[in-house]
């Protein structure tokens, strides 16, 4: 990660009920959130957190009801108050703002979009998106065009003097995200913002977001329960159970390395050829030539008789791939003494190199066709390594495993 | 220990309530005719205002509102009502009797929609609240009506304070029922925007409570038409009167005309107000 922490979580705790304190020791004595509830009615919703969130990154934190997610977000703009621990959101600790620091802060800042809409049933689709500038005492011009601006942005600009119950679901949803956008925060809060929707819109909405995220790019918190939802948009994933975070992570890094049963049990059942990018798998176990001026087709075909290799990927002195050459097109130059004694000449002429963010599912077919392995490269050009067909299906072949020997265990 | 020896009295609440009326009457007396002031004052203006007018003005006032807010019907009810009253020769006694409602209502609302927030936003307080609420409403009005005479004097403002303590409660409950009902999302949202708790009520809680807040205005202004008839035994004037010389005198027919032009300037009254509660 090259971006720095925009929203910094250490050591959070929420705990709910009659006796937090007390709740409080007995965690730190190791006791667990069941012991504690029947000891002291006291329910622990938000246990040991910490985190950091970067600047202009979705931050996806997943999670089933219950596992203190909700919490979790509402104690990021202190809807709820925090029972120990600190919140940074621009290096200042907002647990420590006094009443009117806070609201200075959500004002300006951050804003949210909820499940349920919670647009005002009394205003119209412009007065709802205008809300947060209202509260912030902008005039009643300046805060309107704002508001108009945001609206258009979401496509309802036409809609501005509905009453929001004359919208659909996700028309609703779009003013709720106007209405977070028309204060120009830095912060987007979005508290299971799409789960109210239908498939279909719900996935129209994420692309919304994600457009709206190229154009602007903001820091995003999106909660949600739906695992299809965090991979697609989210650039990094924290996975929540029974109030403590359990892992954060890149989509990648999690499917590939889950840091306990629950977390795989939850990945159980994604395709991982749809979350791992070629980049993920690619390995740099291919023989390279490095073409450097003069080098002869026959030290090529040397080195790759001396590393028992049919294929060889030729990059330059800097690593941008050129081409991919084979013992036999270097054996046909070779032999062909008419031909220019050049690497160039020997070039399968069907190679076809992928990108590093292309996943899985994009590569399989390049890779299932040549008998060679695919050639990834970056965004330059560079040579990043290669995916045979093998490789391919040890991937596919590991993640499988897992998810038996998983089932195994429940049963 | 003879615990449940039931036969002699034990506790003597009625001698302790008894000396603390007297010892206010004694006391305070005149603080209590301090108090009294704002409220005679108000109604003062506002008989003098109804006297003042020709009826066809007030007539024309209320068929204005029935028209703008309740529709055709209840306009030709409104002025058909008010001809009758007219022609029954009870002008003058509804007019008092319109000027004590609406002087008792302001007093309700004035003092009841603060109080009804307050115990929307608060649980403890309207815990507090409750008890004294209850005993409002179903305290027989008879019981106190005279420490309310021997603190304020007979009259028209010792009705009104009677009238006040009974029709204040379905105020105060609907606002904080109103209250109650806003969403709680929605006052999530608003604080979540960086709303202030006077922006929170202001403009989420208040606006979204009206139409319940109104409907609590409404039974007030009923409940107060109703304690009319109670009022006029204090010597508060308006349509009880006939009521209650027909009674004393048994003449049913004058006790039925009050009677009659009561209930149909309740329903006017509860039409015009339902009208614009939805409005």
């Amino acid at each position: 990660m090259n971006s720095s922490i925009k929203i910094s979580v250490k050591n959070l705790y929420k705990i709910f009920g009659p006796h937090p304190k007390k709740a409080m020791e007995l965690l730190k004595k190791g006791q667990g959130k069941e012991e504690i509830f029947e000891k002291t009615e006291t329910t622990v919703g938000v246990q040991d957190a910490s985190f950091d969130i970067h600047t202009g990154e979705i931050f996806v934190i997943m999670g089933l009801s219950g596992s203190g997610k909700s919490t979790m977000v509402r104690m990021l703009n202190r809807l709820i108050e925090p029972t120990s621990g600190q919140v940074f959101i621009d290096d200042e600790n907002i647990v420590s703002m006094n009443n009117d620091q806070l609201v200075k802060m959500r004002r300006k800042k951050m804003s949210m979009v909820f499940q349920s809409f919670a647009l005002m049933p009394h205003m119209t689709v412009l007065q709802n998106a205008a809300f947060g500038l209202e509260m912030d005492g902008v005039d009643k011009q300046t805060r309107e065009t704002r508001a108009l601006q945001a609206l258009e942005q979401v496509g309802l600009d036409a809609w501005a003097a509905s009453m929001p119950d004359e919208l659909s679901g996700g028309m609703q949803q779009r003013v709720g995200l106007a209405r977070g956008l028309a204060v120009d925060p830095d912060i987007l809060l979005m508290d299971e913002a799409f789960s109210a929707l239908d498939p279909l819109i719900r996935t129209e909405m994420q692309d919304e977001l994600l457009k709206l995220q190229t154009k602007a790019k903001r820091t995003i918190v999106f909660i949600s329960h739906d695992l299809d939802e965090a991979m697609r948009i989210g650039d990094r994933i924290a996975i929540m159970e029974g109030g403590r975070v359990v892992q954060v992570g890149t989509p990648e890094e999690i499917l590939q390395n889950p840091a306990d049963d629950y977390v795989r049990a939850f990945f159980r059942g994604v395709d991982p050829t749809n979350i791992l990018t070629a980049g993920d798998i690619a390995s740099d176990t291919q023989v390279t030539i490095v073409m450097t001026d003069g080098k002869s087709p026959r030290a090529a075909l040397q080195r790759l008789i001396k590393n028992d290799r049919d294929y060889g990927y030729v990059v330059d002195s800097n690593r941008i791939f050129q081409g991919i050459v084979s013992a036999d097109s270097l054996r046909d130059l070779i032999d062909s003494p008419n031909q220019p004694q050049q690497l160039t000449a020997a070039y399968l002429p069907e190679v076809v190199p992928a990108h590093v963010d292309d996943s899985m599912q994009d590569i399989l077919p390049e890779v299932a066709s040549h008998p060679w392995a695919l050639p990834i490269l970056n965004d330059s050009g560079e040579y990043r390594g290669a995916v045979s067909k093998n490789l391919f299906l040890r991937t596919l072949h590991r993640t499988e495993t897992e998810d038996a020997t998983d089932t195994a265990e429940q049963r | 220990m003879r615990i449940f020896n039931f036969d002699e009295q034990l506790i003597p609440l009625d001698e302790w309530v008894q000396s603390l009326v007297d010892w206010l009457v004694l006391n305070y007396r005149e603080f209590f005719q301090i108090i009294k002031i704002p409220v005679e004052i108000s109604l003062e203006s506002l008989e003098w205002l109804f006297a003042a007018l020709p009826p066809f003005v007030v007539i024309l006032f209320f068929a204005v509102a029935a028209w703008r807010y309740a529709g055709k019907r209840v306009t030709v009810f409104t002025v058909l009502t008010f001809l009758l009253v007219g022609y029954l020769g009870l002008w003058e006694d509804t007019m008092t009797t319109l000027a004590m409602v609406i002087c008792s209502v302001v007093f309700c609302a004035v003092v009841g929609i603060p109080l009804g927030i307050l115990s929307g936003r608060s649980d403890r307080f309207e815990m507090l609240l409750r008890p004294f609420l209850d005993a409002m409403q179903t305290t027989p009005a008879f019981v106190y009506l005279v420490p309310v005479v021997m603190l304020f004097s007979i009259g028209t403002v010792s009705g009104i304070l009677a009238t006040i303590v009974f029709a204040l409660p379905p105020i105060i409950r609907l606002t904080s029922l109103g209250i109650r009902q806003v969403h709680p999302e929605l006052v999530e949202a608003a604080i979540a925007f960086g709303a202030t708790p006077w922006q929170v009520l202001h403009k989420v809680q208040f606006p979204l409570a009206l139409p319940s807040i109104m409907a609590g205005l409404n039974q007030t202004i009923m409940m107060a038409l109703s304690m009319v008839v109670i009022a006029a035994l204090i010597g508060a004037g308006g349509l009880g009167n006939p009521v209650v010389q027909g009674l004393n005198t048994l003449e049913i027919g004058l006790a039925t005309i009050g009677g009659l032009s009561i209930v149909l300037l309740a329903m006017v009254l509860d039409r015009i107000t339902q009208g614009f509660a939805q409005k």
